[in-house]
């Protein structure tokens, strides 16, 4: 038996592990620590959705994405699809209307062709429903077990309104924290895909472009919208603990109120998971004005994404950057960003 | 949710809070044995609705908290071995050993696996034919049946290499020890639900008798957990000490019959050592001299590896009810979820880690 080598002591991990790419408190160290300090301007420093810069008077929303999601297909989309949302998503929460596209592919050696073009197709149909053009593009092959079939980046262009401008420092104490759908679809599809865990009823991947939500909250209740966010990886509970850092103020969410919907909260019991934490791909979170909180979930009904849109929580002066759950039976515990994935329990 | 929803009820649950205050003349000191029950408590806020009228003690029913430091680093070691896939439940992968932890192994290069069941193990066992696929059979009565299916499987199908690193721990000798220990201030007990599905609660009657303690076997829900409380209040304003049963939609006094038997075959009794707490005679679940071959430590001779408990960390206090998590040292600055001491802090069952998730905001937000 060999003695085991471990060099690496805990408090210096000198490795990357997979809990660096689940959004929480170890990605978020990861930027922070490793990529801010070389690559640090005013622009960057905003941290949002998509950075804004400005041409000629316009101001542009940029944003970057890649997708690496087993099984490339699932129900509800594809890496292709996902692909495509995820970007334009990223532009649609900074208040900026989708316009180009970029998107390169690293391929893995032995991917069969029909399902390359299964996921090419599905990013056209995306593009086309979200109103953007993919402009350019590159393609790179790998030996096989390089990649993992097919791993797609895109990168996204859109405008800005001129009088619209949610960002993630602009939420306020009294604003009304609303979503727009159901909760923890797209993770749970996926996991039940992966792992072969069958429910009664098929779960589907909400994955869906979110700007006609945009749309409806920025014609409706304007600027009375101060802050959007896509809770994708790391679930809704990380977005506003995110959202809660970054504006300095308090989250109260309401337990009963929250829209999780049966099949996710039943995996979510069996896995041990909290359905909070469970990625979102075609929902979006609101924090708006309370005088214009019902216009706003008004607003987002109208929309078949936003049917189920409801209020969950409210912002708070007090404990500023902690976001506080009042529990179904009544008490309080605090919800944190975890340190990596969930991982399943034993019993 | 069915089965679920209605043991949530907030407007039952004020009513069992109410009914609690009324009963207890006087500050009771309870345990609730197993993690799950202790994150429903502090995950739920059910300590904070209950205010000073009971004093929940937290147990030590977190299987990946009592698993000694010394099964952790056998279990580095075997998954730091380029033929081996190591495979586990999601819960340990987090758990420090010595240098590092397995998630950190896996970043290294080592085969670490997530499964949900002993049998995927076994699975993964006969679709790699030239791998050692190693267990990680850890937990309380619970999770021994299926442990012990999987060895049962493997004898069956001849699948030579496939084997188990167990750490099986049983509920009642800990109970016993923590009883006997001069500190002890426990007064009742709320018994693991779980455990009893399989064991039933014919071995609490002796502890409740000679120890003079109510013990209700209880379930995991908030309604359950109240129900309990209330159930071990009423026998101790009573000065009764008896076991009762509140999971009665899920235990039966002789609790699974077959389970038992399949845990007999494969398991025979061996004292074990607990983090924090020391050796117990005749308190964990070893492998049976008729099954030695599926038993990881022999198959890979690991006695080599000796660890003592580190002693910064004070799980054991946790573990035995001593010291809350709030009043350790190192709670929330030299520990954390991301830079844990000990088990207790990163376990989905694990008393430290409740309170930091959950319970920092009625701490008042000091960490």
């Amino acid at each position: 038996m060999t003695t085991i080598v471990c060099p690496t002591p805990l408090t210096d991990i000198a490795r990357v592990q997979l809990g660096h790419g689940s959004g929480g408190k170890l990605s978020a160290a990861l930027v922070r620590e490793r990529f801010l300090p070389h690559f640090d301007n005013p622009i960057l420093a905003q941290l949002g959705d998509a950075a804004i810069v400005e041409v000629a008077g316009q101001q542009l929303a940029m944003s970057t994405d890649t997708f690496v999601v087993q099984p490339l297909e699932f129900p509800g989309g594809n890496i292709g699809s996902l692909a495509v949302h995820g970007t334009v998503n990223d532009l649609a929460m900074m208040g900026a209307r989708p316009e180009w596209m970029s998107a390169a592919f690293v391929l893995e050696e032995g991917l069969p062709l029909d399902v390359l073009d299964r996921i090419v197709q599905a990013m056209a149909e995306a593009a086309r429903a979200a109103n953007v053009l993919l402009v350019t593009g590159d393609t790179k092959v790998v030996e096989r077990g390089k990649a993992d079939g097919v791993f797609i980046n895109t990168t996204g262009l859109g405008k800005r309104w001129p009088d619209f401008a949610p960002g993630p420092t602009r939420a306020q104490p009294g604003d009304a924290v609303i979503v727009s759908g159901p909760i923890g679809r797209h993770g749970i599809a996926i996991m039940s895909a992966r792992e072969g865990i069958a429910f009664d009823t098929e779960l589907r991947s909400d994955s869906a472009a979110l700007t006609p939500l945009v749309e409806l909250l920025r014609s409706r209740v304007g600027d009375a919208v101060h802050t959007l966010r896509d809770p994708t990886r790391g679930g809704v509970a990380s977005a506003l603990n995110e959202i809660a850092a970054a504006s300095r103020i308090g989250v109260e969410l309401d337990e009963a109120v929250l829209p999780v919907p049966a099949p996710v909260a039943a995996a979510c019991e069996m896995l041990g998971f909290d359905p909070l934490y469970v990625a979102n791909e075609g929902v979006l979170v609101a924090f708006v004005a309370e005088h214009q909180a019902g216009a706003a979930v008004q607003a987002l009904q109208r929309h078949a994404l936003g049917r189920a849109a409801t209020r969950i929580g409210r912002c708070v002066r007090d404990h500023a950057g902690l976001v506080v759950l009042k529990t179904g039976v009544g008490g309080h515990r605090v919800v944190d960003m975890l340190p990596g994935d969930q991982l399943p329990r034993i019993c | 949710m069915k089965y679920l929803s209605e043991y949530r009820d907030p407007a039952m649950a004020r009513a069992l809070v109410t009914e609690i205050r009324r009963s207890a003349t006087r500050r009771w000191v309870l345990m609730e044995v197993c993690g799950g029950q202790t994150h429903t408590i502090v995950k739920q806020g059910l300590d904070e609705l209950l205010g000073e009228s009971i004093e929940m003690v937290h147990g030590p029913g977190c299987p990946v908290c009592v698993t000694p430091l010394e099964q952790i680093d056998k279990a580095l070691a075997l998954a730091a071995r380029p033929d081996v896939i190591f495979t586990s439940f999601g819960d340990m992968l987090r758990v420090p050993g010595s240098d590092c932890d397995l998630l950190q192994i896996r970043a290294r290069g080592g085969a670490v696996r997530i499964v949900y069941s002993p049998l995927d193990a076994l699975e993964l066992a006969r679709k790699n034919p030239d791998k050692q696929v190693v267990f990680f059979a850890v937990g309380f009565e619970t999770t021994a049946p299926a442990n012990a299916m999987a060895v049962w499987r493997a004898r069956e199908l001849g699948v030579e290499n496939f084997s188990v690193l167990v750490s099986h721990v049983t509920v009642p000798p800990a109970m016993t020890a923590l009883l006997e220990a001069p500190d002890n201030r426990v007064q009742g007990f709320l018994a693991a639900g779980h455990v009893c599905t399989i064991m039933g609660w014919t071995e609490y009657e002796p502890i409740a008798a000679k120890y003079r303690v109510p013990i209700v076997v209880t379930g995991f829900e908030p309604l359950d957990i109240l129900e309990g409380m209330l159930l071990a209040v009423r026998q101790l304003e009573a000065g009764r000490h008896e076991v009762e049963n509140q999971y009665v939609r899920a235990v039966r006094r002789d609790g699974n019959q077959p389970a038992q038997d399949l845990v007999t075959r494969v398991f025979e009794l061996v004292d074990r050592n607990w983090r924090g707490i020391g050796p117990i005679p005749r308190s964990g679940l070893g492998i049976r001299e008729e099954f030695a071959e599926f038993d990881a430590e022999r198959r890979f001779a690991l006695d080599q590896i000796r660890t003592a408990e580190p002693t910064m960390c004070r799980a054991g206090d946790v573990l035995r009810g001593v010291l809350k998590p709030f009043d350790c040292p190192a709670f929330g600055a030299l520990c954390t979820p991301e830079h844990p001491l000990g088990a207790p802090m990163v376990s989905s069952e694990g008393a430290c880690a409740a309170y930091y998730n959950y319970g920092r905001f009625r701490a008042g937000s000091a960490v």
